[in-house]
């Protein structure tokens, strides 16, 4: 899932500024899952919102709603007949989210309460870890199922730097070293001989190097 | 054992500490509470394993909250204590309501009433 952080209150009270009517719109997908955009974030945030600007004595009229999902524009459809009725909307989706809500609504004024920050996967309840890059060329069976590029601080391709000790990057000790963790499950797996397998250099021009990156399903494109 | 404790501590009955949420908390101050304390089992003898411990990291969470909008974070509290003692139920309702009238009315009531 898309994982994000829910910004400082000092920040997106800036963004409201002087915003007397303002909806929060949630998003039931990834940011739901991670806790920090879904119904129930929405809820606290409107709370805190109208507490903050009650105490400048400033009261703020606050709507709570929350969409199937912002990535899509059937969804983003659905406050057509209310997005009027605001000075701003405050997004707490990832990063897509306000931008389909601007596409779809020129002239309105969106805010994104959140700051995405990686795709990854719950590793305990409340703690979330990064395991993609997004790189567009997944290469993981290389390396034991296990990404070194969105696991090694470094990205490094062909083996773990000077910097690992005990199984630790050198960055933090709560960090592993995800290359410590690629030999390993190589020798597990019996095939530590793969390692030596020359591999060209990664072409990069399906990451974020190559571009805005676009996917386009002929079959399903109307 | 008839105590007494201040009147203006609105009790609101939940079956574990653990039930109480976050929006409780701020609503609560949002409706213009001075001050709202969560009353949880002693740790380790919740009846429903950590109910109690969870409410505190809840009230950790709404302290924090309200720090970064600038309100003081002691109008939420937490109390641990047995279901049998009476007096420091009545001792901790007659602490909170101090520490309240030391930090005087919430400013959002004050914005509110202005």
């Amino acid at each position: 899932m898309i994982v994000a952080d829910r910004k400082p209150l000092k920040e997106i009270l800036e963004m409201v500024g002087d915003s007397k009517k303002v909806l929060i719109l949630g998003c039931k997908g990834c940011v739901t899952v991670c806790n920090v955009g879904g119904n129930k974030e929405v809820g606290i945030l409107a709370s805190t919102l109208k507490i903050a600007r009650a105490k400048e004595g400033r009261p703020l009229e606050v709507e709570e709603k929350a969409l199937e999902r912002q990535c899509d524009p059937e969804y983003v459809d659905q406050i057509k007949d209310i997005v009027e009725d605001y000075d701003a909307v405050i997004s707490m989706a990832c990063g897509v989210g306000p931008q389909f809500l601007s596409e779809r609504y020129p002239g309105k004024r969106f805010f994104p309460a959140v700051n995405t920050t990686f795709f990854g996967g719950a590793v305990q309840h409340g703690i979330w870890e990064e395991r993609c890059a997004g790189c567009g060329a997944c290469g993981i069976h290389h390396f034991g199922g296990l990404c070194p590029i969105a696991r090694c601080s470094k990205s490094l391709l062909n083996g773990p730097c000077g910097g690992s000790a005990d199984g630790k990057c050198e960055i933090s000790k709560d960090v592993v070293c995800i290359w410590d963790l690629i030999v390993k499950k190589k020798m597990e797996e019996g095939h530590l001989d793969e390692l030596m397998i020359f591999r060209p250099p990664k072409v990069w021009t399906t990451a974020r190097d190559g571009g805005p990156r676009k996917s386009v399903r002929e079959e399903l494109v109307q | 054992m008839r105590l007494s404790y201040p009147s203006n501590v609105k009790i609101i009955q939940v079956p574990c500490s653990g039930r109480v949420d976050i929006l409780h908390l701020l609503r609560a101050i949002e409706d213009g509470a001075d001050g709202v304390y969560v009353a949880g089992c002693l740790e380790g003898e919740c009846h429903f394993l950590t109910g109690n411990v969870k409410a505190k990291k809840k009230v950790q969470y709404v302290k924090n909250v309200l720090e970064e909008i600038g309100i003081e974070p002691e109008r939420v509290e937490m109390f641990n204590l047995s279901s049998g003692e009476g007096p420091r139920f009545a001792e901790i309702a007659k602490e909170m309501v101090e520490r309240i009238k030391e930090l005087g009315p919430s400013p959002v009531k004050i914005q509110k009433a202005a």
